[in-house]
């Protein structure tokens, strides 16, 4: 299928792509590209580190509720929602905590991927829907709270929409590729 | 919010496994999802610090100036009520091209930067002008062409293939963008979101 074969050079593609366009810029451009490089990493390093707690904290709760057999029972209770669409159950918590909590729904997509395999259709799907929109209400508060705007007017019913069309998106897509 | 589901998931995990039976599972639960946790972290380290290096070096070759030129035609249709040559149309530029090279530290500054712009072209301070909408939904709908967190963490958890949710990733961020765009349009016009001026009010009255 010629739309899945898009998708899939895309993926292939896209990191050398972005490393190639990258350096040659900064080479061209004059920049030290070797030292700035270390720089800019010491933040990835960082960044890793500081999402420990975030992880810890959601991925020591939901395997609890994992192995009480709680996510069982709230599985067998919504799959018959989900079920219709062919969505599978796991990975509804997550795209429900999506607009809410970025660390919440990293942590979420990481307990997927751990348990069901990173490779497997919830695996992808919940990568997929963690890339496909961000942290909304975190990002309206933060934003219209710097200019003291109090009448946020239709921001908050647009950004939700973009939200579930985002992540009904990534089913579709998913469903299509894998 | 998080904090009454983080609670939820707790005392229902204690509670349901005291009834069914298992309790010890509970505690194991707990202590294999945080030693989980450091494991990815940990395995996410490489990659991360792979990618922000290579982005640094893309922030400082102005490759985040490079995108904005490129996409400001389009915004310009976008938004129409900002002015092309305003700072604002400058700041919101460049948050979304760094947003899309997933720069989010150097993205929130200038995301802030074109709110306080966007806020001196507002008549009413209080309320939230039709560019200021359309632009957080944009955001919220995330432009992220490359999602290095995610592949970091599929690293961590030993994928065959990290990569392949690029393509995926791509095809829904950009449903969700465009949605935000046509949504932002189509609601703004309702009356229940107009702005609140003295003569509409009065006029309600």
């Amino acid at each position: 299928m010629v739309f899945r074969e898009i998708i899939e050079t895309i993926s292939v593609w896209a990191i050398p792509v972005v490393f190639f366009a990258v350096v040659v810029t900064g080479y061209i451009r004059k920049v030290k590209v070797y030292e700035v490089f270390v720089d800019g990493a010491k933040e990835g390093f960082e960044i890793a580190i500081k999402i420990i707690p975030f992880l810890v904290a959601i991925l020591a709760a939901v395997g609890m509720f994992r192995e009480s057999g709680a996510m069982d029972m709230l599985v067998r209770l919504i799959s018959p929602v989900t079920g219709l669409f062919g969505y599978p159950a796991e990975a509804l918590p997550m795209a429900i905590m999506r607009p809410l909590s970025g660390s919440g729904s990293l942590g979420l997509m990481s307990e997927l991927i751990n348990t069901h395999g990173p490779d497997s259709f919830i695996g992808r799907l919940a990568s997929t829907m963690m890339g496909s929109t961000e942290t909304t209400f975190y990002i309206v508060a933060l934003y219209f709270g710097s200019v003291s705007i109090r009448k946020q007017r239709h921001t908050v019913p647009a950004c939700l929409i973009a939200d579930a069309v985002g992540l009904i998106a990534a089913f579709v897509v998913c469903s299509m590729v894998f | 919010m998080i904090n009454v589901i983080w609670l939820l998931l707790i005392v229902l995990a204690v509670v349901i496994g005291g009834v069914t039976g298992d309790i010890g599972k509970v505690t194991e639960g707990a202590m294999n999802g945080a030693r989980t946790s450091v494991d990815l972290a940990l395995g996410l380290i490489g990659f991360m610090a792979l990618w922000l290096g290579l982005m640094r070096v893309a922030e400082e070759a102005g490759l985040v100036q490079f995108i904005a030129r490129l996409v400001k035609p389009v915004m310009r249709r976008i938004f129409p009520d900002v002015p092309p040559e305003h700072p604002a149309m400058g700041a919101m530029l460049m948050n979304m091209a760094a947003n899309a090279l997933g720069l989010g530290n150097a993205a929130t500054p200038l995301g802030l930067k074109a709110m306080k712009e966007l806020q001196t072209l507002n008549e009413y301070k209080d309320q939230a002008t039709n560019a200021m909408a359309t632009f957080l939904a944009i955001n919220t709908s995330d432009v992220t062409i490359i999602p290095a967190t995610v592949i970091g963490i599929r690293i961590a958890a030993d994928s065959a293939a990290p990569t392949e949710i690029i393509g995926t990733t791509i095809i829904a961020t950009s449903c969700s963008t465009i949605a935000a765009i046509v949504s932002a349009k189509l609601l703004q016009r309702l009356k229940a979101f107009r702005v609140e001026t003295e003569k509409n009010v009065q006029n309600e009255n």
